[in-house]
């Protein structure tokens, strides 16, 4: 079953690049703790997956480039052909001349409906070129114009054509302290859209990240380089082939066979005044959690802490909402490595902090006009307010 | 890639445009040397300010600069034309008349504005033809003469009408108190409404804190205090080094100042880095409201020792110096007043947590104003300038400019009131009075924003209530 990636904006296609690097460079290598013929089972399942094969060999990644200058395309080709392990497809990417200015008015009003047509006609090759087609990757920032604004608008789209292929972003939650000054704008209205849209989000924090390169990997002058490897790392791990739960000797056809589907009780949620009192309130209240084992002795691992109801809402059992996949083979030459995927309060913070910031800007009409220039007016930032206090109380709720 | 177009008025502008291409030149040599690797492509960073250029064995030939350049006089653009750069410009990018001025804005902007005003047109739209996505136009000028002042203005509502979709950011060199030209007030508050109404993004500059850099420059080479000796193309006003030789003239210093605030400010938009700034940004970032478009610059470094290992220490006081009072461009005092917003433009080998150290280090110094308390716009290059292995410009939209344009006006009540060489400006057609009082209400808006502002400036910062949400 076959991802196709959707790469947008610098931070977009920087990152894609890791990932694609990352992924391959670890079914590749030979310190995979197990025997070769699963060795090989995961080498090609991981292809099957990510790449195309081309005549001389090569893997082609399944992916599409788009930004709207040409540096960042430009360089991200050229760094792939350079490995000469693998590469991008060379009519795979939409570039324009002159990019976003970081304005998500620009890039959803004006860029993405302009150039609709050509973006979702190298979406569509791609897919085609799949056997069997399971969901869409797509990678971008919230911060600035072309991965907010055109992502956002991919996805819409990606929603109207695709609507029973799974949806997952990838996105990065910028700095706290600006990279952009209008990142909080770009933000909200991302994500308020993108609610509508995607089937899941993948949460990474640049500011998360970098304490990641700091404290615990020691590194000294930290560059987005550093960064986006150990963000390639993360999701390598997660999206590498597994075994499913079912089957021990096939892996898993279906890479992003997470359920997200998950929907409160339909009698309703219990109020407020019923919380239990010996949940411990360090606890992240959680509605689904997945767990990703590699390595050596992954079947003996004693997963039962995830188990704790402490962890989760009160009207979820945890076996509902709780999985474990185990796979032998280990990743990135790491003897063991786990990885946990997890759908809960952990934004609420954040969140609530780029809302807050977004909303004191907003009162005082700062920048605004920027916005109007392109179509998108105050209703449209109210309605992305409310989305999202709701999103925040909803979760709060947990 | 996107193009710009440099607009040169005047005899001000038209000599530091001068220094800026010699400087744009020498820039793209230096970076063209180190041959290209062999996966990537040739580096067309040229392209962006200059045109139909070829790379032959590292030197740049027949590049032609995205330029136009206008003075109602011949002298400046003659010397252009004799002189060593006559082959980057094109001739027919020219405009030039004899008689000048006379220092007079209202000659500049109404009399030449309406006679040159089919020929501008057309050379503008010549160079607009030659890019193929142009973004910006960069017009250089000083506010206190004629020309540069009465017709770089002039242009600014034609480029508005005629390029709606294309940037105008304009770079004005401020007459100081003690400048010789006795109607630069008068020229300035005129030349200021166009500004306040159709640029935007306005760099001022004034004079004197040029003077001041390069006599700290001076300074620190001859005093010997530096033990090793100052490498002589890294010094952010010398020409050395530059493409063609030329005879060293005295403002040479200081427009070398201003060409390398326009070459860092274009850097991000011509070379790759981690972190990408396009021209377009810088307008979406720090204007937050329309007419507050005016941004004070600062550039360190000034000048390297030779000494090449530059430990961290180093880089941290890179930050330090674009926000010291030394660095600035204008006249003024951004740390006791109000930010709005502020861009760090990087070149070299800086990484994000340096920018991030550093930001975290100089905050608590610097006030923003309650609605933007994170108001940063970072941006990464990774080619350095030359003779630099890292440099850092500061943009800073801040409310410190209103000293300086309180100054301006006063001057120019001074002059006003007396009705000191107004019929110069009143016999002009189409110029009354009204065009005075005009200008002066423009200014004193302008000057009421940014007290406004100043006023919440010392208030704690309040959360407003959110919207509330039935579940």
């Amino acid at each position: 079953m076959s991802i196709v990636t959707v790469q947008l904006g610098q931070c977009g296609n920087q990152i894609g690049f890791e990932v694609f690097d990352a992924l391959l460079r670890d079914s590749q290598s030979s310190h995979g703790l197990c025997c070769k013929r699963e060795n090989e089972a995961y080498q090609a399942s991981c292809k099957e997956r990510f790449f195309s094969e081309e005549e001389n060999g090569v893997p082609v990644a399944r992916a599409v480039l788009v930004d709207m200058e040409p540096k960042v395309i430009n360089q991200t080709l050229s760094k792939a052909a350079q490995s000469g392990r693998w590469k991008y497809g060379q009519h795979a990417c939409f570039c324009q001349k002159q990019g976003s200015g970081n304005n998500w008015a620009y890039g959803y009003s004006v860029h993405g409906p302009r150039h609709e047509e050509s973006i979702m006609n190298l979406i569509r090759k791609e897919v085609e070129k799949c056997d069997s087609f399971s969901g869409f990757f797509i990678i971008m920032s919230m911060a600035g114009g072309t991965g907010s604004g055109i992502g956002a608008f991919v996805t819409q789209n990606l929603q109207d054509q695709y609507s029973n292929s799974l949806k997952m972003n990838q996105i990065i939650w910028p700095y706290g302290t600006g990279e952009v000054i209008v990142q909080n704008y770009n933000s909200i209205l991302t994500l308020s859209h993108l609610y509508r849209s995607s089937d899941a989000l993948l949460v990474h924090e640049n500011d998360a990240v970098h304490k990641i390169c700091a404290k615990l990997m020691n590194i000294k002058q930290i560059s987005f380089s550093d960064i986006n490897q150990v963000l390639a790392h993360q999701l390598g791990s997660v999206f590498q082939p597994t075994y499913s739960a079912e089957s021990s000797f096939h892996y898993r056809r279906n890479p992003l066979g997470i359920d997200w589907h998950v929907r409160p009780p339909s009698s309703g949620l219990p109020s407020l005044g019923k919380k239990s009192l010996n949940k411990d309130l360090h606890f992240n209240t959680s509605i689904a959690n997945l767990v990703i084992l590699r390595g050596k002795d992954v079947q003996s691992a004693d997963v039962e802490g995830f188990k704790d109801p402490a962890l989760y809402t009160s009207w979820l059992e945890p076996v509902n909402a709780f999985n474990v996949w185990k796979t032998q083979r280990a990743f990135s030459k790491y003897e063991k490595s786990a990885v946990l995927v997890s759908n809960s309060q952990f934004l609420v913070k954040p969140l609530d902090m780029i809302v807050g910031k977004a909303w004191n800007m907003f009162a005082s009409k700062a920048y605004i006009h920027q916005y109007t220039k392109f179509g998108i007016e105050e209703e449209d930032f109210l309605d992305s307010f409310t989305s999202l206090e709701q999103v925040v109380a909803s979760y709060c709720n947990l | 890639m996107t193009q710009s177009v440099v607009v040169q008025v005047g005899q001000c502008g038209n000599q530091i445009g001068c220094c800026f291409w010699d400087l744009a030149l020498r820039e793209h040599a230096a970076v063209n040397q180190v041959p290209a690797r062999s996966h990537e492509p040739p580096r067309l960073s040229a392209r962006v300010v200059g045109d139909g250029g070829s790379i032959s064995k590292g030197k740049i030939c027949s590049l032609k600069a995205r330029a136009v350049l206008i003075d109602m006089e011949e002298g400046v653009v003659n010397e252009i034309l004799q002189g060593p750069l006559r082959d980057v410009f094109d001739t027919k990018q020219l405009i030039t008349d004899i008689s000048g001025s006379g220092n007079n804005w209202a000659v500049g902007h109404r009399v030449f504005g309406s006679l040159y005003q089919d020929q501008v047109l057309e050379k503008l739209r010549k160079s607009a033809e030659h890019c193929d996505c142009l973004q910006c136009f960069f017009i250089i000028h000083s506010m206190g003469g004629g020309t540069g002042s009465g017709l770089g203005t002039f242009l600014l509502k034609m480029l508005e009408d005629e390029f709606p979709e294309v940037y105008r950011f304009v770079t004005s060199i401020y007459p100081s108190g003690e400048d010789d030209v006795i109607t630069s007030p008068y020229n300035s508050i005129l030349a200021m409404k166009e500004l306040n109404e159709h640029a935007d993004c306005v760099l001022p500059i004034d004079n004197q804190s040029l003077f001041d850099i390069i006599s700290k420059i001076d300074l620190m080479v001859n005093s010997g205090k530096l033990g090793t000796t100052v490498k002589p193309k890294s010094l952010v006003t010398s020409s050395s080094g530059a493409l063609k030789t030329r005879h060293q003239k005295p403002f040479d210093a200081m427009n070398n100042i201003v060409a390398n605030l326009l070459l860092n400010l274009t850097s991000s938009a011509r070379f790759e880095g981690s972190l990408n700034m396009d021209l377009n940004e810088i307008s979406m970032n720090l204007v937050p409201f329309p007419q507050l478009h005016y941004l004070v610059s600062s550039l360190t470094p000034l000048y390297t020792l030779t000494d090449v290992n530059i430990p961290p220490r180093r880089l941290d006081q890179m930050f330090s110096d674009a926000f010291s009072k030394d660095h600035q461009l204008l006249r003024a005092d951004p740390k006791h007043s109000l930010y709005l917003a502020c861009a760090l433009m990087v070149r070299g080998n800086v990484q994000i947590s340096d920018l991030r150290r550093n930001i975290e280090r100089l905050k608590p110094s610097l006030q923003f104003v309650s609605w933007n308390q994170e108001g940063w716009k970072t941006s990464l290059c990774s080619i350095p300038p030359v003779g630099h292995s890292h440099s850092l410009l500061a943009l800073a939209n801040n409310t410190c400019v209103k000293p300086t344009f309180m100054e301006l006006k006063e001057r120019f009540m001074r002059l006003y009131k007396k009705k000191a060489h107004l019929h110069h400006y009143l016999q002009v057609e189409g110029m009354e009075e009204s065009c005075f009082t005009e200008a002066v209400s423009s200014l004193s808006a302008l000057i009421q924003e940014y007290n406004q502002l100043d006023a919440t400036k010392n208030m704690p910062v309040q959360d407003l209530p959110r919207l509330s949400i039935a579940m």
